[in-house]
Protein backbone atom coordinates (compact mmCIF):
# COMPACT_ATOMS: atom_id res chain seq x y z
CA UNK A 1 0.00 0.00 0.00
CA UNK A 2 2.56 2.37 0.94
CA UNK A 3 4.85 1.11 -2.12
CA UNK A 4 2.07 1.78 -3.98
CA UNK A 5 1.75 5.26 -2.96
CA UNK A 6 5.28 6.66 -2.92
CA UNK A 7 5.36 4.99 -6.67
CA UNK A 8 2.07 7.60 -7.34
CA UNK A 9 4.20 9.88 -6.10
CA UNK A 10 7.26 9.33 -7.86
CA UNK A 11 5.29 9.58 -11.22
CA UNK A 12 3.49 12.67 -10.99
CA UNK A 13 6.89 14.25 -9.54
CA UNK A 14 8.30 12.72 -12.63
CA UNK A 15 5.43 14.06 -14.64
CA UNK A 16 5.72 17.34 -13.41
CA UNK A 17 9.41 17.47 -14.32
CA UNK A 18 8.73 16.44 -17.55
CA UNK A 19 6.11 19.51 -18.00
CA UNK A 20 8.26 21.77 -17.12
CA UNK A 21 11.00 20.50 -19.34
CA UNK A 22 8.78 20.82 -22.22
CA UNK A 23 7.69 24.51 -21.09
CA UNK A 24 11.26 25.12 -20.69
CA UNK A 25 12.22 24.15 -24.02
CA UNK A 26 9.30 25.51 -25.99
CA UNK A 27 9.86 28.76 -24.51
CA UNK A 28 13.44 28.85 -25.32
CA UNK A 29 12.72 27.98 -28.99
CA UNK A 30 9.97 30.80 -29.22
CA UNK A 31 12.37 33.52 -27.48
CA UNK A 32 15.51 32.20 -29.57
CA UNK A 33 15.81 34.81 -31.99
CA UNK A 34 15.09 37.75 -29.61
CA UNK A 35 17.82 36.02 -27.27
CA UNK A 36 20.09 35.98 -30.20
CA UNK A 37 19.15 39.53 -31.36
CA UNK A 38 20.16 40.63 -27.50
CA UNK A 39 23.47 39.05 -27.50
CA UNK A 40 24.64 39.94 -30.55
CA UNK A 41 23.90 43.94 -30.02
CA UNK A 42 26.03 43.46 -26.94
CA UNK A 43 29.04 41.99 -28.78
CA UNK A 44 31.94 44.19 -30.67
CA UNK A 45 31.80 43.82 -34.50
CA UNK A 46 34.97 41.49 -34.29
CA UNK A 47 32.72 38.82 -32.41
CA UNK A 48 30.40 38.21 -35.25
CA UNK A 49 31.28 35.62 -37.59
CA UNK A 50 31.81 32.84 -34.75
CA UNK A 51 28.52 30.70 -32.85
CA UNK A 52 30.62 32.16 -29.77
CA UNK A 53 28.52 34.98 -30.05
CA UNK A 54 26.02 33.49 -28.64
CA UNK A 55 27.61 33.12 -25.35
CA UNK A 56 27.12 35.85 -22.62
CA UNK A 57 29.90 37.87 -21.68
CA UNK A 58 30.62 41.39 -20.32
CA UNK A 59 28.22 43.98 -22.20
CA UNK A 60 29.78 46.00 -24.72
CA UNK A 61 27.23 48.65 -25.50
CA UNK A 62 28.82 50.56 -28.68
CA UNK A 63 26.42 49.30 -30.72
CA UNK A 64 23.54 50.97 -28.50
CA UNK A 65 26.10 54.07 -28.83
CA UNK A 66 26.26 53.66 -32.29
CA UNK A 67 22.51 53.25 -33.33
CA UNK A 68 22.10 56.66 -31.10
CA UNK A 69 24.88 58.66 -32.69
CA UNK A 70 25.21 57.30 -36.50
CA UNK A 71 21.81 57.07 -37.07
CA UNK A 72 18.51 59.45 -36.24
CA UNK A 73 17.07 57.01 -33.56
CA UNK A 74 16.47 59.50 -30.87
CA UNK A 75 14.38 61.18 -34.19
CA UNK A 76 12.60 58.07 -35.05
CA UNK A 77 11.89 56.90 -31.85
CA UNK A 78 10.90 60.46 -30.53
CA UNK A 79 8.31 60.76 -34.06
CA UNK A 80 6.98 57.18 -32.89
CA UNK A 81 6.26 58.43 -29.59
CA UNK A 82 4.33 61.64 -30.70
CA UNK A 83 2.76 59.98 -33.16
CA UNK A 84 1.63 56.91 -31.11
CA UNK A 85 0.43 58.47 -28.33
CA UNK A 86 -1.79 61.11 -30.56
CA UNK A 87 -3.30 58.40 -32.35
CA UNK A 88 -4.67 56.49 -29.17
CA UNK A 89 -5.58 59.76 -27.87
CA UNK A 90 -7.74 60.50 -30.54
CA UNK A 91 -9.35 56.90 -30.93
CA UNK A 92 -10.45 56.88 -27.73
CA UNK A 93 -11.86 60.04 -27.88
CA UNK A 94 -13.67 59.33 -30.88
CA UNK A 95 -14.62 56.11 -30.26
CA UNK A 96 -16.08 56.86 -26.93
CA UNK A 97 -18.42 59.58 -28.48
CA UNK A 98 -19.58 57.28 -31.36
CA UNK A 99 -19.95 54.48 -29.02
CA UNK A 100 -22.33 56.60 -26.73
CA UNK A 101 -24.35 57.36 -29.43
CA UNK A 102 -24.94 53.83 -30.78
CA UNK A 103 -25.30 52.83 -27.12
CA UNK A 104 -28.15 55.09 -25.36
CA UNK A 105 -28.85 57.45 -28.27
CA UNK A 106 -32.40 57.25 -30.80
CA UNK A 107 -31.74 58.65 -33.87
CA UNK A 108 -33.05 57.58 -37.66
CA UNK A 109 -30.91 54.85 -39.49
CA UNK A 110 -29.27 53.90 -36.55
CA UNK A 111 -28.76 50.48 -37.51
CA UNK A 112 -27.55 51.56 -40.79
CA UNK A 113 -24.87 53.82 -39.72
CA UNK A 114 -23.00 51.41 -37.19
CA UNK A 115 -23.12 48.67 -40.49
CA UNK A 116 -21.49 51.23 -42.40
CA UNK A 117 -18.91 51.72 -38.92
CA UNK A 118 -18.30 47.89 -39.30
CA UNK A 119 -18.11 48.18 -43.20
CA UNK A 120 -14.54 49.67 -42.63
CA UNK A 121 -12.86 47.13 -40.86
CA UNK A 122 -13.47 45.44 -44.28
CA UNK A 123 -11.38 47.93 -46.47
CA UNK A 124 -7.99 46.77 -45.95
CA UNK A 125 -5.77 50.33 -45.25
CA UNK A 126 -3.51 48.38 -48.44
CA UNK A 127 -6.50 48.49 -50.66
CA UNK A 128 -6.60 52.82 -50.44
CA UNK A 129 -3.08 53.77 -50.08
CA UNK A 130 -3.16 55.32 -53.89
CA UNK A 131 -6.46 57.78 -53.53
CA UNK A 132 -4.92 58.58 -49.89
CA UNK A 133 -1.73 59.19 -50.93
CA UNK A 134 -3.24 61.70 -53.51
CA UNK A 135 -5.40 63.42 -50.46
CA UNK A 136 -2.12 63.62 -48.51
CA UNK A 137 -0.56 65.37 -51.21
CA UNK A 138 -3.32 67.44 -52.12
CA UNK A 139 -3.36 69.02 -48.67
CA UNK A 140 0.22 69.28 -48.75
CA UNK A 141 0.58 66.86 -45.64
CA UNK A 142 3.71 65.19 -46.68
CA UNK A 143 6.24 65.22 -44.18
CA UNK A 144 3.91 65.83 -41.04
CA UNK A 145 2.29 64.45 -38.10
CA UNK A 146 -0.83 65.04 -39.72
CA UNK A 147 -0.47 62.47 -42.34
CA UNK A 148 0.33 60.19 -40.20
CA UNK A 149 -2.26 60.92 -37.21
CA UNK A 150 -5.55 61.88 -38.76
CA UNK A 151 -6.09 59.21 -41.12
CA UNK A 152 -6.04 56.96 -38.01
CA UNK A 153 -8.65 59.54 -35.38
CA UNK A 154 -11.54 56.75 -36.15
CA UNK A 155 -11.62 53.32 -35.54
CA UNK A 156 -14.56 51.03 -35.68
CA UNK A 157 -13.00 48.55 -33.31
CA UNK A 158 -12.74 50.91 -30.21
CA UNK A 159 -16.64 52.41 -31.51
CA UNK A 160 -17.73 48.92 -31.32
CA UNK A 161 -16.18 47.92 -28.05
CA UNK A 162 -16.98 51.31 -26.10
CA UNK A 163 -21.04 50.95 -27.21
CA UNK A 164 -20.76 47.29 -25.61
CA UNK A 165 -19.50 49.03 -22.50
CA UNK A 166 -21.97 51.75 -22.48
CA UNK A 167 -24.87 49.00 -23.02
CA UNK A 168 -23.79 46.99 -20.00
CA UNK A 169 -24.59 49.78 -17.81
CA UNK A 170 -27.44 49.73 -15.84
CA UNK A 171 -30.61 51.41 -16.61
CA UNK A 172 -31.26 52.24 -12.87
CA UNK A 173 -28.35 54.20 -12.72
CA UNK A 174 -29.45 56.20 -15.89
CA UNK A 175 -32.34 56.62 -14.17
CA UNK A 176 -30.98 58.00 -10.82
CA UNK A 177 -28.26 60.06 -13.41
CA UNK A 178 -31.41 61.75 -15.11
CA UNK A 179 -33.21 62.34 -11.56
CA UNK A 180 -30.05 64.17 -10.23
CA UNK A 181 -30.49 66.56 -13.40
CA UNK A 182 -28.38 64.90 -15.53
CA UNK A 183 -28.23 65.37 -19.36
CA UNK A 184 -26.77 62.85 -21.62
CA UNK A 185 -23.34 64.72 -21.83
CA UNK A 186 -22.95 64.45 -17.80
CA UNK A 187 -24.20 61.21 -17.93
CA UNK A 188 -21.66 60.47 -20.35
CA UNK A 189 -18.77 62.23 -18.26
CA UNK A 190 -19.38 61.67 -14.98
CA UNK A 191 -20.56 58.48 -14.70
CA UNK A 192 -20.53 56.09 -18.44
CA UNK A 193 -16.86 56.96 -19.11
CA UNK A 194 -15.90 56.39 -15.56
CA UNK A 195 -17.59 52.96 -15.68
CA UNK A 196 -16.05 52.34 -18.95
CA UNK A 197 -12.25 52.29 -17.73
CA UNK A 198 -11.51 49.16 -18.71
CA UNK A 199 -12.46 48.89 -21.76
CA UNK A 200 -10.99 52.35 -22.52
CA UNK A 201 -7.49 50.69 -20.59
CA UNK A 202 -7.78 47.74 -23.14
CA UNK A 203 -8.54 50.13 -26.23
CA UNK A 204 -5.92 52.40 -25.60
CA UNK A 205 -2.46 49.26 -25.24
CA UNK A 206 -4.77 47.99 -28.14
CA UNK A 207 -4.55 50.90 -30.07
CA UNK A 208 -0.67 51.89 -28.83
CA UNK A 209 -0.03 49.08 -29.82
CA UNK A 210 -1.22 49.17 -33.53
CA UNK A 211 -0.04 52.63 -34.03
CA UNK A 212 3.80 51.95 -33.08
CA UNK A 213 3.95 49.30 -35.09
CA UNK A 214 2.55 50.78 -38.44
CA UNK A 215 4.55 50.47 -41.62
CA UNK A 216 3.03 50.58 -44.81
CA UNK A 217 1.31 54.13 -44.60
CA UNK A 218 4.46 56.26 -42.81
CA UNK A 219 6.70 54.57 -45.59
CA UNK A 220 4.38 55.98 -48.00
CA UNK A 221 3.79 59.78 -46.55
CA UNK A 222 7.19 60.20 -45.50
CA UNK A 223 10.12 60.95 -47.34
CA UNK A 224 12.52 63.46 -44.61
CA UNK A 225 14.28 61.53 -42.54
CA UNK A 226 12.88 64.03 -39.42
CA UNK A 227 9.44 62.55 -40.21
CA UNK A 228 10.30 58.95 -40.08
CA UNK A 229 8.93 56.63 -37.63
CA UNK A 230 10.88 54.26 -35.72
CA UNK A 231 9.79 51.31 -38.05
CA UNK A 232 11.15 53.31 -40.82
CA UNK A 233 14.14 54.23 -39.12
CA UNK A 234 14.95 50.63 -39.36
CA UNK A 235 14.00 49.89 -42.16
CA UNK A 236 16.66 53.19 -43.36
CA UNK A 237 19.06 51.35 -41.02
CA UNK A 238 18.92 47.93 -42.72
CA UNK A 239 19.97 49.41 -45.87
CA UNK A 240 22.91 51.88 -44.52
CA UNK A 241 24.45 48.77 -41.76
CA UNK A 242 24.64 46.45 -44.54
CA UNK A 243 26.35 43.44 -42.46
CA UNK A 244 26.39 45.68 -39.50
CA UNK A 245 24.19 43.15 -37.08
CA UNK A 246 25.11 44.72 -33.95
CA UNK A 247 24.32 48.49 -34.76
CA UNK A 248 20.96 46.80 -36.55
CA UNK A 249 20.04 44.63 -33.60
CA UNK A 250 20.79 47.41 -31.02
CA UNK A 251 18.32 49.84 -33.03
CA UNK A 252 16.00 46.79 -33.56
CA UNK A 253 16.01 46.45 -29.43
CA UNK A 254 15.82 49.92 -29.05
CA UNK A 255 12.76 50.23 -31.50
CA UNK A 256 11.26 47.36 -29.28
CA UNK A 257 11.60 48.69 -25.83
CA UNK A 258 8.37 50.82 -25.55
CA UNK A 259 6.00 47.98 -26.53
CA UNK A 260 7.68 45.56 -24.09
CA UNK A 261 7.24 48.42 -21.39
CA UNK A 262 3.97 48.65 -22.21
CA UNK A 263 3.18 44.62 -22.76
CA UNK A 264 5.03 44.07 -19.26
CA UNK A 265 2.94 46.95 -17.78
CA UNK A 266 -0.14 46.43 -19.28
CA UNK A 267 -0.52 42.56 -20.12
CA UNK A 268 -4.21 42.11 -19.18
CA UNK A 269 -5.50 45.05 -20.38
CA UNK A 270 -4.16 44.02 -24.04
CA UNK A 271 -5.15 40.81 -23.29
CA UNK A 272 -8.73 42.15 -22.65
CA UNK A 273 -8.80 44.21 -26.25
CA UNK A 274 -7.18 41.30 -28.04
CA UNK A 275 -9.69 38.62 -26.82
CA UNK A 276 -12.81 40.97 -26.52
CA UNK A 277 -13.51 41.17 -30.50
CA UNK A 278 -13.42 37.16 -31.04
CA UNK A 279 -14.93 36.13 -27.81
CA UNK A 280 -17.48 38.46 -27.09
CA UNK A 281 -18.04 39.50 -30.77
CA UNK B 1 -61.82 65.02 -27.23
CA UNK B 2 -65.33 63.90 -26.13
CA UNK B 3 -64.79 62.17 -22.81
CA UNK B 4 -63.13 65.21 -20.63
CA UNK B 5 -60.77 64.45 -17.94
CA UNK B 6 -59.19 67.13 -15.04
CA UNK B 7 -57.82 69.75 -17.11
CA UNK B 8 -54.71 69.74 -15.03
CA UNK B 9 -53.59 66.26 -16.94
CA UNK B 10 -54.87 67.11 -20.33
CA UNK B 11 -52.32 69.85 -20.05
CA UNK B 12 -49.75 67.79 -18.57
CA UNK B 13 -50.09 65.41 -21.60
CA UNK B 14 -50.08 68.12 -23.74
CA UNK B 15 -46.49 69.40 -22.80
CA UNK B 16 -45.36 65.76 -21.87
CA UNK B 17 -45.67 65.34 -25.76
CA UNK B 18 -44.18 68.37 -26.71
CA UNK B 19 -40.81 68.51 -24.20
CA UNK B 20 -40.34 64.04 -25.96
CA UNK B 21 -40.45 65.98 -29.21
CA UNK B 22 -37.95 68.16 -28.31
CA UNK B 23 -36.27 65.45 -26.55
CA UNK B 24 -36.09 63.56 -29.30
CA UNK B 25 -34.89 66.38 -31.63
CA UNK B 26 -32.33 67.53 -29.42
CA UNK B 27 -31.15 63.72 -29.04
CA UNK B 28 -30.73 63.66 -32.95
CA UNK B 29 -28.66 66.59 -32.98
CA UNK B 30 -26.47 65.37 -30.23
CA UNK B 31 -25.79 61.87 -31.83
CA UNK B 32 -25.16 64.00 -35.35
CA UNK B 33 -22.42 66.22 -33.29
CA UNK B 34 -21.31 63.06 -31.64
CA UNK B 35 -20.95 61.23 -34.99
CA UNK B 36 -19.27 63.64 -37.00
CA UNK B 37 -15.31 63.26 -36.12
CA UNK B 38 -15.32 59.25 -36.84
CA UNK B 39 -17.68 59.97 -39.88
CA UNK B 40 -15.91 62.78 -41.23
CA UNK B 41 -12.63 60.41 -40.67
CA UNK B 42 -13.89 57.20 -42.27
CA UNK B 43 -15.69 59.81 -45.29
CA UNK B 44 -12.43 61.16 -46.10
CA UNK B 45 -9.89 58.40 -45.83
CA UNK B 46 -11.61 54.95 -46.12
CA UNK B 47 -15.18 55.07 -48.12
CA UNK B 48 -14.10 58.39 -50.66
CA UNK B 49 -10.89 56.20 -51.42
CA UNK B 50 -12.30 53.71 -51.96
CA UNK B 51 -15.10 54.92 -54.34
CA UNK B 52 -12.32 57.15 -56.63
CA UNK B 53 -9.87 53.72 -56.36
CA UNK B 54 -12.54 51.76 -58.34
CA UNK B 55 -13.03 55.09 -60.44
CA UNK B 56 -9.37 55.56 -61.55
CA UNK B 57 -8.79 52.31 -62.11
CA UNK B 58 -10.98 53.12 -65.33
CA UNK B 59 -8.71 55.34 -67.04
CA UNK B 60 -4.86 54.74 -68.48
CA UNK B 61 -2.45 56.50 -67.84
CA UNK B 62 0.61 57.96 -69.88
CA UNK B 63 3.92 57.35 -69.28
CA UNK B 64 4.48 60.93 -67.54
CA UNK B 65 1.28 61.12 -66.19
CA UNK B 66 0.33 64.18 -67.83
CA UNK B 67 -3.01 62.44 -69.04
CA UNK B 68 -5.59 60.03 -68.47
CA UNK B 69 -7.94 58.23 -70.72
CA UNK B 70 -11.23 56.09 -69.87
CA UNK B 71 -10.81 52.71 -70.65
CA UNK B 72 -13.77 51.04 -69.18
CA UNK B 73 -13.03 47.57 -67.68
CA UNK B 74 -9.72 47.23 -69.96
CA UNK B 75 -6.82 48.26 -67.43
CA UNK B 76 -8.85 45.38 -64.71
CA UNK B 77 -8.09 42.97 -67.30
CA UNK B 78 -4.99 43.73 -68.66
CA UNK B 79 -4.06 43.86 -64.79
CA UNK B 80 -5.96 40.18 -64.21
CA UNK B 81 -4.33 38.70 -67.66
CA UNK B 82 -0.78 39.85 -66.67
CA UNK B 83 1.78 37.62 -65.77
CA UNK B 84 3.22 39.86 -62.91
CA UNK B 85 -0.23 39.91 -61.71
CA UNK B 86 -0.50 35.92 -61.63
CA UNK B 87 2.61 35.89 -60.42
CA UNK B 88 1.78 37.69 -57.51
CA UNK B 89 -1.31 36.22 -56.44
CA UNK B 90 0.15 33.04 -56.52
CA UNK B 91 2.92 33.88 -54.35
CA UNK B 92 0.91 35.57 -51.50
CA UNK B 93 -1.44 32.41 -51.64
CA UNK B 94 1.35 30.06 -50.86
CA UNK B 95 2.48 32.65 -48.35
CA UNK B 96 -0.79 32.78 -46.50
CA UNK B 97 -1.04 28.71 -47.51
CA UNK B 98 2.51 28.61 -45.32
CA UNK B 99 1.31 30.97 -42.89
CA UNK B 100 -2.14 30.49 -41.79
CA UNK B 101 -2.53 26.54 -40.96
CA UNK B 102 1.47 26.69 -39.00
CA UNK B 103 0.59 29.74 -36.92
CA UNK B 104 -2.60 27.93 -35.71
CA UNK B 105 -1.01 24.83 -35.29
CA UNK B 106 1.99 26.26 -33.53
CA UNK B 107 -0.09 28.79 -31.34
CA UNK B 108 -2.66 26.60 -30.48
CA UNK B 109 0.18 24.09 -28.96
CA UNK B 110 1.37 26.83 -27.12
CA UNK B 111 -2.19 27.63 -25.49
CA UNK B 112 -2.00 23.73 -24.90
CA UNK B 113 0.86 23.82 -23.27
CA UNK B 114 0.31 27.05 -21.04
CA UNK B 115 -3.38 25.77 -19.88
CA UNK B 116 -2.21 23.61 -17.10
CA UNK B 117 -1.85 24.94 -13.01
CA UNK B 118 1.89 24.42 -12.05
CA UNK B 119 3.51 27.22 -10.29
CA UNK B 120 5.56 29.96 -12.55
CA UNK B 121 3.09 29.44 -15.24
CA UNK B 122 3.20 33.46 -15.61
CA UNK B 123 6.04 33.62 -16.63
CA UNK B 124 5.89 31.58 -19.50
CA UNK B 125 2.41 32.62 -20.94
CA UNK B 126 4.44 36.12 -20.84
CA UNK B 127 7.09 34.40 -23.13
CA UNK B 128 5.03 32.78 -25.41
CA UNK B 129 2.45 35.85 -25.78
CA UNK B 130 5.87 38.20 -26.51
CA UNK B 131 5.78 38.14 -30.24
CA UNK B 132 2.50 39.66 -29.86
CA UNK B 133 4.56 42.89 -29.28
CA UNK B 134 7.18 42.93 -32.40
CA UNK B 135 6.54 44.76 -35.01
CA UNK B 136 6.48 43.25 -38.80
CA UNK B 137 10.26 45.59 -38.82
CA UNK B 138 11.45 44.09 -36.00
CA UNK B 139 10.23 40.68 -36.26
CA UNK B 140 12.36 40.68 -39.50
CA UNK B 141 15.59 42.29 -38.64
CA UNK B 142 15.59 39.59 -35.88
CA UNK B 143 15.04 37.03 -37.92
CA UNK B 144 17.94 38.60 -40.10
CA UNK B 145 20.56 37.86 -36.87
CA UNK B 146 19.58 34.14 -38.34
CA UNK B 147 19.15 34.59 -42.25
CA UNK B 148 22.30 36.78 -42.82
CA UNK B 149 24.36 35.19 -45.18
CA UNK B 150 27.76 36.27 -44.13
CA UNK B 151 27.27 36.51 -40.13
CA UNK B 152 23.78 34.79 -39.99
CA UNK B 153 24.16 32.21 -37.16
CA UNK B 154 22.28 29.68 -39.85
CA UNK B 155 25.22 29.76 -41.72
CA UNK B 156 27.67 30.06 -38.41
CA UNK B 157 25.91 26.57 -37.07
CA UNK B 158 26.13 25.35 -40.71
CA UNK B 159 30.07 26.37 -40.76
CA UNK B 160 30.57 24.46 -37.95
CA UNK B 161 28.93 21.42 -38.49
CA UNK B 162 31.16 21.25 -41.66
CA UNK B 163 28.51 21.66 -44.63
CA UNK B 164 28.43 24.63 -47.23
CA UNK B 165 26.38 27.56 -46.18
CA UNK B 166 22.89 28.88 -47.50
CA UNK B 167 21.50 31.91 -48.37
CA UNK B 168 18.05 31.18 -47.76
CA UNK B 169 16.40 35.08 -48.86
CA UNK B 170 18.29 35.14 -52.01
CA UNK B 171 17.24 31.24 -53.36
CA UNK B 172 13.48 31.09 -55.33
CA UNK B 173 13.01 28.26 -53.73
CA UNK B 174 13.62 29.13 -50.21
CA UNK B 175 13.68 32.80 -49.86
CA UNK B 176 9.53 32.91 -49.85
CA UNK B 177 9.26 29.92 -46.80
CA UNK B 178 12.01 31.78 -45.63
CA UNK B 179 10.11 35.15 -45.22
CA UNK B 180 7.06 32.91 -43.98
CA UNK B 181 9.38 31.47 -41.37
CA UNK B 182 9.59 34.72 -39.87
CA UNK B 183 5.83 35.41 -39.99
CA UNK B 184 4.63 32.66 -37.99
CA UNK B 185 6.94 33.15 -34.75
CA UNK B 186 4.96 36.91 -35.34
CA UNK B 187 1.87 35.66 -35.44
CA UNK B 188 2.54 32.86 -32.27
CA UNK B 189 1.29 35.52 -29.91
CA UNK B 190 -1.80 36.88 -31.11
CA UNK B 191 -2.44 33.10 -31.72
CA UNK B 192 -1.22 31.65 -28.22
CA UNK B 193 -3.62 35.16 -26.49
CA UNK B 194 -6.54 33.99 -27.72
CA UNK B 195 -6.77 30.46 -27.91
CA UNK B 196 -5.63 30.59 -24.38
CA UNK B 197 -8.05 32.83 -23.11
CA UNK B 198 -11.05 30.64 -25.20
CA UNK B 199 -9.60 27.54 -23.61
CA UNK B 200 -9.75 28.86 -19.95
CA UNK B 201 -13.42 30.16 -20.20
CA UNK B 202 -14.52 26.26 -21.56
CA UNK B 203 -15.67 24.79 -18.25
CA UNK B 204 -13.78 22.80 -15.76
CA UNK B 205 -16.60 20.43 -15.52
CA UNK B 206 -16.50 19.48 -19.11
CA UNK B 207 -13.13 18.04 -19.06
CA UNK B 208 -13.67 16.67 -15.51
CA UNK B 209 -16.81 14.73 -16.50
CA UNK B 210 -15.04 13.12 -20.02
CA UNK B 211 -12.00 12.33 -17.31
CA UNK B 212 -14.88 9.98 -15.60
CA UNK B 213 -15.82 8.28 -18.85
CA UNK B 214 -12.38 7.60 -19.21
CA UNK B 215 -11.25 9.86 -21.69
CA UNK B 216 -7.77 10.53 -22.08
CA UNK B 217 -5.99 13.83 -22.67
CA UNK B 218 -5.98 13.64 -27.02
CA UNK B 219 -9.60 12.70 -26.89
CA UNK B 220 -10.82 15.68 -24.80
CA UNK B 221 -8.15 17.63 -26.59
CA UNK B 222 -9.90 16.46 -29.94
CA UNK B 223 -13.44 16.29 -28.68
CA UNK B 224 -14.13 18.97 -25.79
CA UNK B 225 -11.45 22.15 -26.51
CA UNK B 226 -11.30 21.81 -30.40
CA UNK B 227 -14.93 22.14 -31.07
CA UNK B 228 -15.04 24.90 -27.71
CA UNK B 229 -12.31 26.72 -29.96
CA UNK B 230 -14.45 26.66 -33.16
CA UNK B 231 -15.68 30.26 -33.56
CA UNK B 232 -12.06 31.64 -32.26
CA UNK B 233 -10.49 29.05 -34.63
CA UNK B 234 -12.62 30.53 -37.20
CA UNK B 235 -12.22 34.46 -35.89
CA UNK B 236 -8.11 33.19 -36.51
CA UNK B 237 -8.15 31.90 -39.43
CA UNK B 238 -9.71 34.44 -41.70
CA UNK B 239 -7.98 37.53 -39.75
CA UNK B 240 -4.40 35.47 -40.09
CA UNK B 241 -5.71 35.24 -43.99
CA UNK B 242 -6.56 38.45 -44.67
CA UNK B 243 -3.15 39.77 -43.02
CA UNK B 244 -1.37 37.33 -44.93
CA UNK B 245 -2.68 38.93 -47.91
CA UNK B 246 -1.75 42.71 -46.97
CA UNK B 247 2.06 41.77 -45.85
CA UNK B 248 4.38 43.95 -46.95
CA UNK B 249 6.76 45.00 -44.54
CA UNK B 250 8.55 41.69 -44.14
CA UNK B 251 9.16 41.68 -47.62
CA UNK B 252 10.61 45.17 -48.06
CA UNK B 253 12.60 44.72 -45.32
CA UNK B 254 14.20 40.81 -46.18
CA UNK B 255 13.42 40.52 -50.03
CA UNK B 256 12.63 43.68 -51.94
CA UNK B 257 10.41 40.75 -53.80
CA UNK B 258 13.13 38.80 -55.40
CA UNK B 259 14.64 36.87 -56.20
CA UNK B 260 12.94 36.49 -59.60
CA UNK B 261 10.39 37.71 -58.53
CA UNK B 262 9.58 34.80 -55.94
CA UNK B 263 8.47 36.94 -52.94
CA UNK B 264 7.18 39.80 -55.26
CA UNK B 265 3.27 39.07 -53.16
CA UNK B 266 0.43 41.78 -53.96
CA UNK B 267 0.66 44.53 -51.93
CA UNK B 268 4.72 45.01 -52.71
CA UNK B 269 3.80 44.68 -56.62
CA UNK B 270 1.39 47.52 -55.88
CA UNK B 271 3.21 49.72 -54.15
CA UNK B 272 6.19 49.45 -56.78
CA UNK B 273 3.76 50.15 -59.09
CA UNK B 274 2.19 53.10 -57.23
CA UNK B 275 4.68 55.92 -57.91
CA UNK B 276 5.14 54.74 -61.92
CA UNK B 277 1.49 54.13 -62.79
CA UNK B 278 -1.30 55.13 -60.35
CA UNK B 279 -4.04 54.44 -62.55
CA UNK B 280 -3.08 50.53 -62.98
CA UNK B 281 -1.98 50.90 -58.72
CA UNK B 282 -5.82 51.65 -58.42
CA UNK B 283 -7.22 48.92 -60.42
CA UNK B 284 -4.58 46.24 -58.95
CA UNK B 285 -6.12 47.85 -55.44
CA UNK B 286 -9.02 46.92 -56.28
CA UNK B 287 -8.42 43.53 -57.21
CA UNK B 288 -6.71 43.11 -53.92
CA UNK B 289 -9.76 43.90 -52.47
CA UNK B 290 -12.34 41.89 -54.02
CA UNK B 291 -9.51 39.06 -53.53
CA UNK B 292 -9.45 39.62 -49.98
CA UNK B 293 -13.51 39.82 -49.91
CA UNK B 294 -14.05 36.75 -51.92
CA UNK B 295 -11.59 34.87 -49.50
CA UNK B 296 -12.98 35.70 -45.99
CA UNK B 297 -16.71 35.52 -47.36
CA UNK B 298 -15.91 31.76 -48.53
CA UNK B 299 -13.91 31.17 -44.97
CA UNK B 300 -17.18 32.29 -43.21
CA UNK B 301 -19.50 30.50 -44.70
CA UNK B 302 -17.48 27.23 -45.55
CA UNK B 303 -15.95 27.40 -41.46
CA UNK B 304 -19.04 28.68 -40.14
CA UNK B 305 -21.02 25.48 -40.89
CA UNK B 306 -18.13 23.69 -38.95
CA UNK B 307 -18.18 25.70 -36.08
CA UNK B 308 -20.02 24.87 -32.82
CA UNK B 309 -21.15 28.25 -30.84
CA UNK B 310 -21.32 27.35 -27.16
Amino acid sequence: MADLARRARWRRRLSIGARYLLLVVVAALVLFPIYAAVMVSQKPLTALGDLDVLVPDSPDLGGFADAFDDSNMTRYLLNSLIVSVLITAGQVVTSILAGYAFAALRFPAKAALFYLFLATLMVPGEVNIVVNLETIQRLGWIDSYQALVVPFLAFAVGTFLLRQAFLGIPQDLRDAAAMDGYGHWGFLTRVAVPLARPTIAGLSVFSFLLAWNQYLWPLVVTNDDDFRTVQIGLRALRDEAGSNLNLLMSATILASLPILVVLVLFERQLIRGLTAGSIKG
Amino acid sequence: MTVSGPIGIEEARATAALRGRRQRRGEVALAAALLAPSLAVFGVFTFYPLLRTIWLGFFLQDPFGLRSRWVGLDQYRDVLGSADFLNSLEVTFLFALYTVPTSLAAGLALAVLADQHLPGMRIFRTIFASTVATSVAVASLLWLVLLQPSAGLINQFLDAIGRDPVDLLNDPDTALPAVAATTVWQNLGVVFIVTLAAMQSIPEVLHESAKVDGHGTWSRFRHITLPMLGPQLLFLTVVLTINAFQSFGQIDILTEGGPSESTNVLVYSLVQTLPIDPGRAAAQAVVLFVVIGVLSFVQFKWLDRRVHYG
